[in-house]
C-alpha cells in the first residue's frame, strides 16, 4: 500500500504532537507560583546572612547589657556617646593607620618576593614552598608566640636588639614600639598571600612584550616600572583589597600582641567592640563599634572594587 | 490575582514593586526581631522575684536526700578546682549526687560565665566568681542569694558553720546593688572558698648579701628596688631586676599590689557625693603616687611589662630574676617550691602607708549559685559541702589549697606546719589579714574602669604626664560609672 503523500509541515507537526501530548497541563495558579518557588533558596541565603546583621542593627537603638537584661529604646544615643568620645576616634584612626601601613608594607614586600621567586632557580622553588608556612598559623598564635620573642627574658629579639647597640629595648612597651610589631607581625603572616597573588600574575604575563623590550635595550628598572608592574596591578589589585579589609577588622594580631596597649596605642574599632561586648558585657556599645566599623569597610571596599574594576577594564582594552 | 496583577493594583495604588519589598522586609525585620530580642535575653531579667527556694525546705536535715541528681558545675582551671575534683569521690558518695565539672582557663571563663548567666538557661548550677563578678551579675538577678539556704537548718548541715568563714571574706560577697552602698548587708550572693591577699615576697639570700632590709614605707620600696636593680648584678645575682608587679592592660592589674599600695596611702577609688559617684585617681595625692609607682616600675621593674599578668610577675621571682614581688601571697608561695628561688622566699606585709595603714586589696575565689539553676536544692548540697571545714582542711592540707577561709583550718597545726617552711609567711598572713578587704568602691562598671586605669598606668609608665592622664581617665570613668 502506497502511503499518502505527507508534506514537510505536517512532518513537522505529527513529529511535534507526541510530546505535546505528553506535556502536563500545569495550572494557571501553579505557573504564577513558579517564580516565587524559584527564589525560595536565594530568599533563605539572603534571610540566612542578614537576619543576624538586622538583628545586630536593632541592638543598637538600645542599651542592651549584662547590667541591664530589660533594656530601653534609646535611639541613636549609643551612636552619639561612642561618636562624642575621643577613645573611639583614637581606635579609628589606629585603625586607619594601621591599615595603610600593614597594606603598604605587605604590598611592596610582596611583590618584591614574588619577583624574587619568579626566575626559577631551585632556591626560589624551595621558599616558594616555604613561604606559605607562616599562612598556616593562626594569627593569633602567631601573636603569642612574637609576644615571648618579644620578651626580654625569654625572646630573641632583645639581645639582637642589645648586640647591635639598643640597650634596654622594650618591645611593645612604648606606643611606637607596640604599634610597628604590630605592622611587623601581620607583614610576617600575610606578606605571602600577597606574593603569592602577584606570582600567580607575574607567570600569567605574555613573553612577547618583555622580549620586544629586552630587544629595545630597556633596563629592568625601565621594564619593571612599564611593563611588568602595570600588567600584574589587576592581581595586585585583588590582594589589597583583602589586605586593606582584613586589616581594618583587625583583632587578633594585635590583641594578642599588646592587647590595645600600651594605654589605647593599639586599640582598633574591633579591640574596642570587643572590650565593650565581651569584657564590660555592654553588648549595645559594642555592637554601634562593629555596625561603624562595618560602614567603614563597606565604604572602603566600595572606592577599591570600583577603582579594581575600572583598572581591569583598562587592562582588557575596553 | 497572579503576582504581576498584585504589583500592578499596588502599582495603581502608587506603591512600587520595590517599595513593596522594602515594607515587606522591614515588616519581617521587626515581625522576626522581637522574639529574638526575648530569646537573647531581652525582657528575660530573672531576678530574685520574692521568696528564696530555700523556705520549701523543710525537715531534717538529710545529706542524700538528692540521691541520684546531678549537679552540673562551671569551674575555672584552678588548684582550688584540682582539690575538689580529688575529692569528688568523697562528694558523691556522701550525698548520691553525681558532680560534672566543666573547666575553662581563667583566660577564657569569665566570657563564659557571662554568657551562660545572660542566657538564663541554667545549663550550669553553680560556678567559680570573685566579688567584682558580684557587682556585674548582681544586680540583673543572675545569682542565687545563699543567706536563706544558710540560715535554714533543714537544707544546712549543723556543722556549717558560717561564723568559721573570715568575716572580712563574708563581707566582700554582700551588696544591696545601690550605687554609693558599701559592702556588707543581708545578701550573701556567695561563699568564699580560697582567698589571696596582698604582700610583699622578697629573695632573703639578695637582701642578706645586699644588706638591704624590707621597706617600710612606700619611698624606701622604691629606693629598695633601685639597689637591687643596681647591685645585684655585680652581686651574682645575673641580670636580676627590683621589683615584679602587674603591667598588662587589664584589670587584674590595679587590684593587687598597685591597689594595696594605693590604700595604704589613704588614697580612694571614688567618693560618693550628690547622688554620684566621682572618681579620685586624679586627686593630687593620687596622681603624685601614680607617677611614683610608675617611675618605680620603669627604673627597677621588668623589660615588656606592658604584657606583665601575674604569670610573668611570679615566675621572675620564680626564676630569680625579680628581687622582689608585690602580688598574691600565693603566686609567690608557689613559687618557693620547684624553682630557681627555692627556700628563699621570705615574706613580710610591704610598706605601711603614712599613718601606718596596713589596708591590703584581695581576691577570693568563691563559689555562686545559678538563679536560673532548676536543680538549687542539690546545688546547694554541693556548695555547703565545697566549702565546709572537712573538704577545705582536705584541700588546704593536701592539695595546697591556701590561703584558708576558714579561721578554724588557718589556726590548725596541720596547716601551720605546712607553711611555716616559708619563711614569713604565717606571720605575714596574720598581720595583714585583719587590714584584709575589698578596697574598691562596688560598682556595676568595675571591669570598666579599672581597665582603663591600668592603660592610664601603662600611659604614664610610657612617659605621658601623669595628672593629664589621670584627668582625662577621672572625666572618662564620671560618664561610665554614673550611666
Amino acid at each position: 500500500m502506497m502511503s499518502a503523500p505527507v508534506d514537510s509541515e505536517d512532518r513537522q507537526l505529527s513529529a511535534a504532537q507526541p510530546s505535546l501530548r505528553a506535556a502536563p497541563t500545569v495550572s494557571r495558579r501553579r505557573r504564577a507560583m513558579r517564580p516565587y518557588i524559584l527564589v525560595v533558596p536565594a530568599v533563605l541565603l539572603c534571610v540566612g546572612v542578614l537576619y543576624p546583621f538586622v538583628l545586630g542593627v536593632s541592638y543598637t537603638f538600645f542599651d542592651f547589657s549584662a547590667t541591664n537584661p530589660e533594656p530601653d529604646f534609646i535611639g541613636f544615643d549609643n551612636f552619639a556617646n561612642i561618636l562624642s568620645s575621643d577613645a573611639f576616634w583614637n581606635s579609628a584612626r589606629v585603625t586607619g593607620l594601621f591599615a595603610l601601613a600593614a597594606t603598604a608594607v605587605e604590598t611592596v614586600l610582596g611583590i618584591g618576593v614574588a619577583l624574587l621567586l619568579n626566575r626559577s632557580s631551585l632556591i626560589g622553588r624551595i621558599f616558594e614552598r616555604a613561604l606559605i608556612a607562616p599562612l598556616m598559623v593562626a594569627p593569633i598564635l602567631a601573636a603569642i608566640m612574637w609576644r615571648l620573642f618579644l620578651l626580654p627574658e625569654v625572646g630573641w629579639v632583645s639581645p639582637i636588639a642589645e648586640s647591635v647597640g639598643i640597650g634596654n629595648y622594650t618591645g611593645t612597651d612604648s606606643p611606637v614600639g607596640a604599634f610597628a610589631w604590630s605592622v611587623v607581625v601581620d607583614t610576617w603572616i600575610f606578606t605571602p598571600f600577597v606574593a603569592i597573588i602577584a606570582l600567580a600574575g607575574l607567570r600569567s604575563l605574555p613573553r612577547s612584550p618583555f622580549e620586544a623590550a629586552a630587544v629595545d635595550g630597556a633596563g629592568w628598572w625601565l621594564t619593571f616600572r612599564r611593563l611588568t608592574l602595570p600588567m600584574i596591578w589587576p592581581y595586585v589589585l585583588v590582594a589589597v583589597i583583602f589586605r586593606l579589609m582584613d586589616n581594618l577588622k583587625m583583632f587578633d594580631v594585635i590583641f594578642g600582641l599588646t592587647t590595645g596597649g600600651p594605654g589605647d596605642a593599639t586599640t582598633t574599632l574591633q579591640i574596642s567592640a570587643y572590650l565593650d561586648a565581651i569584657s564590660y558585657a555592654r553588648y549595645s556599645q559594642g555592637l554601634t563599634h562593629m555596625i561603624l566599623l562595618w560602614a567603614l569597610v563597606f565604604l572602603t571596599l566600595m572606592i577599591l572594587v570600583r577603582y579594581l574594576r575600572r583598572v581591569q577594564n583598562r587592562a582588557a582594552g575596553v | 490575582m497572579d503576582h504581576n496583577q498584585f504589583f500592578d493594583s499596588l502599582a495603581s495604588r502608587g506603591i512600587s514593586r520595590r517599595g513593596m519589598l522594602r515594607i515587606a522586609g522591614t515588616a519581617a525585620a521587626v515581625a522576626a526581631g522581637s522574639p529574638i530580642l526575648q530569646a537573647c535575653g531581652f525582657g528575660g531579667a530573672g531576678g530574685q522575684s520574692g521568696g528564696s527556694e530555700a523556705d520549701a525546705v523543710t525537715g531534717s536535715f538529710d545529706w542524700r536526700k538528692h540521691e541520684g541528681t546531678t549537679v552540673r558545675l562551671l569551674m575555672n582551671k584552678h588548684p582550688y578546682t584540682d582539690a575538689l575534683k580529688a575529692n569528688r569521690k568523697e562528694f558523691e558518695e556522701r550525698t548520691g549526687i553525681n558532680l560534672e565539672v566543666d573547666e575553662f582557663p581563667e583566660a577564657n571563663y569569665f566570657d563564659k560565665l557571662t554568657l551562660e548567666l545572660q542566657s538564663q538557661q541554667g545549663n550550669y548550677d553553680a560556678f567559680m566568681l570573685g566579688s567584682y563578678m558580684v557587682w556585674q551579675y548582681g544586680p540583673p538577678g543572675y545569682l542565687e542569694d545563699l543567706n536563706p539556704w544558710i540560715q535554714n537548718s533543714s537544707a544546712t548541715h549543723a556543722e556549717f558553720d558560717p561564723d568559721d568563714f573570715f568575716p572580712n571574706l563574708l563581707t566582700a560577697g554582700q551588696w544591696n546593688f545601690e550605687k554609693g552602698a558599701p559592702l556588707g548587708g543581708e545578701q550573701q550572693w556567695m561563699l568564699p572558698w580560697g582567698f589571696e591577699t596582698n604582700t610583699v615576697a622578697y629573695r632573703k639570700d639578695v637582701f642578706d648579701k645586699l644588706g638591704l632590709r624590707p621597706a617600710e614605707t612606700f619611698d624606701e620600696l622604691i629606693e629598695v628596688a633601685a639597689a637591687i636593680t643596681e647591685k645585684a648584678p655585680a652581686a651574682g645575682f645575673g641580670d636580676m631586676y627590683g621589683i615584679a608587679v602587674r603591667g598588662s592592660k587589664e584589670w587584674a592589674t590595679i587590684h593587687p599590689g598597685f591597689m594595696t599600695m594605693y590604700s595604704r596611702m589613704g588614697l580612694t577609688d571614688f567618693d560618693f557625693s550628690g547622688g554620684e559617684l566621682v572618681p579620685k585617681m586624679n586627686s593630687p595625692e593620687a596622681v603624685e603616687f601614680t607617677d611614683k609607682w610608675a617611675r618605680m616600675v620603669r627604673d627597677s621593674g621588668p623589660s615588656g611589662w606592658t604584657s606583665y599578668t601575674w604569670y610573668q610577675a611570679s615566675s621572675d621571682l620564680g626564676a630569680g630574676k625579680a628581687g622582689m614581688l608585690f602580688d598574691a601571697d600565693i603566686a609567690s608561695y608557689f613559687q618557693n617550691t620547684d624553682t630557681a628561688a627555692e627556700g628563699k622566699i621570705a615574706w613580710y606585709p610591704g610598706p605601711k602607708g603614712p599613718d601606718g595603714s596596713l589596708d591590703t586589696n584581695m581576691w577570693i575565689w568563691s563559689l555562686g549559685m545559678n538563679a536560673a539553676s532548676e536543680n538549687k536544692e542539690a546545688a546547694w548540697w554541693f556548695l555547703q559541702w565545697a566549702t565546709s571545714k572537712e573538704h577545705l582542711q582536705f584541700a588546704a592540707t593536701e592539695k595546697q589549697h591556701i590561703d584558708a577561709v576558714r579561721r578554724s583550718i588557718a589556726d590548725s597545726s596541720e596547716y601551720k606546719d605546712m607553711l611555716s617552711k616559708h619563711t614569713g609567711f604565717i606571720e605575714t598572713f596574720e598581720e595583714v589579714m585583719p587590714h584584709t578587704e575589698i578596697q574598691f568602691t562596688p560598682q556595676t562598671s568595675f571591669f570598666d574602669a579599672t581597665t582603663s586605669w591600668a592603660a592610664a598606668l601603662q600611659q604614664i609608665y610610657g612617659g605621658d604626664d601623669a595628672a593629664s592622664t589621670l584627668d582625662r581617665l577621672a572625666s572618662d570613668l564620671d560618664r561610665t560609672v554614673n550611666q
